[in-house]
């Protein structure tokens, strides 16, 4: 049978019920259009998080104490692993490919100046910290270069704490107390804003050596490795490894580079853009089950058609070919619907939500549209073969 | 032509079994006018389904043509219906959503026919017949008498040996029925096998051979001057 003969055997039905085909295509539409919507959405979400999560560089080398074992927890803590020192540090800066090298300590502490107080998150950090964490200083300096192991006292302050502090005051070269002990503001932030809940416009970055005195540790959180992006992340980790465990006598450190951040959440988000989509599958699944119900009365209703077409000649097959092919129609036209739903209604969210990111991939939307023409294919089985292994006899006096 | 030697055909009906064609022997040659008559239940139409093709004989042999189609497949079948035998019915079986051009061209449709060369042919019947003027019509716009036209117009379209009609004025009034009747005619005129299966005494008549059959037999077979 030609193509355009085919065409117009299956799409002169589908046109003679208008209105059936109408809402059978229907439930396939608000299937796809809940599919596309709600991916769209998880994907939008993905895209935001990780870019919030590179937005501090992605050349980025996290070392914690402690080794992750097979028990999946650091004993750092508890074990006779050596901590992290200021030494190590140091020692890492002359590793091929490092740009800079930061030690953190991290805790939280009153802060007093301009005769105001307030509890803030104080960064125990060196001097290379906007430079590995792409941030700007807007006035003043960042903590100068100094004896790592005795600096001076000098502050950095966070956008949020000037203004609570100081408001439209200059904190530069103003006394405050962190932790009881003084320091002279040398410099503050450029707003950096909410990333992931860590606020860093809420900090104070003071030097590593005189956080580490004021919580009483004994040695670094963490060191931040920011290498050349021309090399390779596996490369400065090798190194890394063979520097310290030169240092430590042994591996109790764990080395987490940004890219397996990134693609530790990247699966993360996949999972929940699958979930949406998941979700909104069991509509589409309720669709196809109205292409079953529509098929069989069709097939039902058209008996004596299928009779009379055996009797002119036509196989079992033109027949099972026949009735597919409506319900794959109907699934196609179901599956162009939704999608025009699917993304005009991802649209008119931007529109209307502006804050939710929403992001419909090309991928997706083909793959929509040939999920929808499947649906229809496996839709339309069980009717056509109804169809084409009716008894042509019995057929013919059905009417 | 039609050869049936010890054609029987069994249905079960629950744990019954009906014989509906009881040892049916019957020779036709090509170009004759056969009516089939018979009460109900006679077994005339399952006579006509099994030379029709739709329906297999359970024991006996048929020859078309000289070959053996009682063994053929399904869809050997199918070929054969499509080509060798056209059907005309009571109640017409026209596709309701097409044409009345488009109902003839089905069996060109279901052959593979390249639209170009259907034309002239649909034609050509549009025109034997007298329907031109309703090939645009759906058969819901057409009378009962242009609707039997049509459809003897899409069983005569691939100019089959054999032309089988069940009843073919069963539900046309006298005149159209008359009409119908001329139209089958003519055409066993110009060389086609015509079997009929009816009720109606008269139209029965009609045809140079009669055959009547009784409970799955043929009681009587002749062929007048």
């Amino acid at each position: 049978m030609h193509t355009r003969d085919f065409i117009r055997l299956t799409g002169s039905s589908i046109i003679m019920h208008r209105l059936r085909s109408f809402l059978t295509s229907l439930g396939i539409a608000i299937g796809i259009a809940a599919v596309v919507l709600l991916t769209s959405i998880g994907e939008g979400i993905h895209q935001f998080v990780l870019a919030e999560f590179s937005q501090f560089g992605t050349n980025i080398v996290a070392i914690n104490p402690g080794r992750v074992t097979t028990h999946g927890v650091a004993v750092g803590v508890f074990g006779t692993d050596r901590p992290l020192a200021m030494a190590d540090a140091d020692a890492l800066v002359r590793i091929p490919h490092v740009r800079a090298v930061v030690p953190v300590v991290q805790g939280n502490s009153e802060v007093d100046g301009n005769n105001r107080q307030r509890r803030a998150t104080v960064y125990g950090v060196g001097p290379e910290m906007p430079t590995t964490f792409s941030l700007t200083v807007a006035a003043g300096t960042f903590l100068p270069l100094d004896n790592p192991d005795a600096p001076r006292a000098l502050a950095v302050l966070g956008s949020k704490v000037r203004d609570e502090l100081f408001g439209n005051a200059n904190p530069l070269g103003n006394r405050i107390r962190v932790g009881g002990d003084r320091y002279r503001v040398v410099g503050t932030m450029e707003s950096k804003g909410q990333v992931l809940g860590v606020d860093l416009d809420d900090s104070v970055f003071i030097p590593t050596a005189r956080a580490l005195d004021m919580f009483n540790r004994e040695g670094l959180m963490e060191i931040d490795v920011l290498y050349r992006e021309s090399a390779s992340a596996s490369e400065v980790v090798a190194g890394i490894k063979r520097v310290l465990t030169a240092r430590h006598g042994k591996e109790d450190f764990t080395i987490t580079t940004q890219e397996q951040m990134l693609d530790v959440l990247g699966n993360v988000l996949d999972i929940l853009t699958f979930a949406v989509g998941a979700l909104g599958s069991i509509s589409l699944l309720v669709g196809s089950v109205g292409i079953v119900t529509i098929m069989t009365i069709s097939v039902t209703e058209r008996t004596g058609e299928i009779g009379l077409l055996r009797a002119l000649g036509s196989t079992r097959q033109q027949i099972l070919k026949l009735f597919l092919g409506e319900a794959v129609i109907l699934g196609a036209l179901g599956g162009i619907a939704g999608l025009l739903l699917g993304v005009g209604g991802a649209q008119m969210l931007t529109l209307a939500v502006p804050a939710l990111p929403v992001h419909t991939p090309v991928s997706y939307v083909v793959f929509a549209v040939i999920l929808a023409v499947v649906i229809g294919l496996i839709a339309g089985v069980m009717p056509a073969r109804r169809a084409a292994t009716m008894d042509p006899v019995e057929a013919l006096r059905a009417e | 032509m039609i050869r049936l030697e010890e054609i029987d055909r069994v249905f079960e009906v629950g744990d019954q079994r009906v014989h509906a064609l009881n040892d049916i022997n019957l020779h036709v040659e090509p170009g004759e006018y056969l009516s089939i008559m018979g009460p109900s239940g006679s077994g005339k139409s399952t006579l006509l389904n099994v030379l029709g093709l739709l329906d297999r004989p359970t024991s006996g042999h048929y020859f078309l043509s000289g070959s053996d189609v009682t063994s053929l497949s399904e869809d050997a079948l199918a070929r054969t219906r499509r080509s060798d035998i056209g059907f005309v019915f009571q109640f017409f079986h026209l596709v309701p959503r097409l044409t009345a051009a488009e109902n003839i061209e089905l069996p060109l449709m279901l052959d593979g026919i390249a639209p170009a060369e259907r034309k002239p042919r649909v034609d050509e019947v549009l025109d034997a017949l007298d329907i031109r003027d309703r090939a645009h019509h759906r058969p819901d716009q057409l009378s009962g008498g242009q609707r039997q036209r049509v459809a003897i117009a899409r069983a005569t379209i691939m100019k089959p040996a054999i032309l089988l009609a069940d009843e073919p004025t069963g539900n046309l009034d006298q005149a159209s029925g008359k009409e119908v009747i001329d139209t089958l005619e003519r055409l066993n005129a110009s060389g086609i096998t015509l079997l009929i299966v009816t009720h109606d005494q008269q139209l029965g008549d009609r045809a140079r051979r009669y055959v009547k059959m009784v409970d799955g037999c043929i009681v009587t077979d002749q062929t007048r001057g």
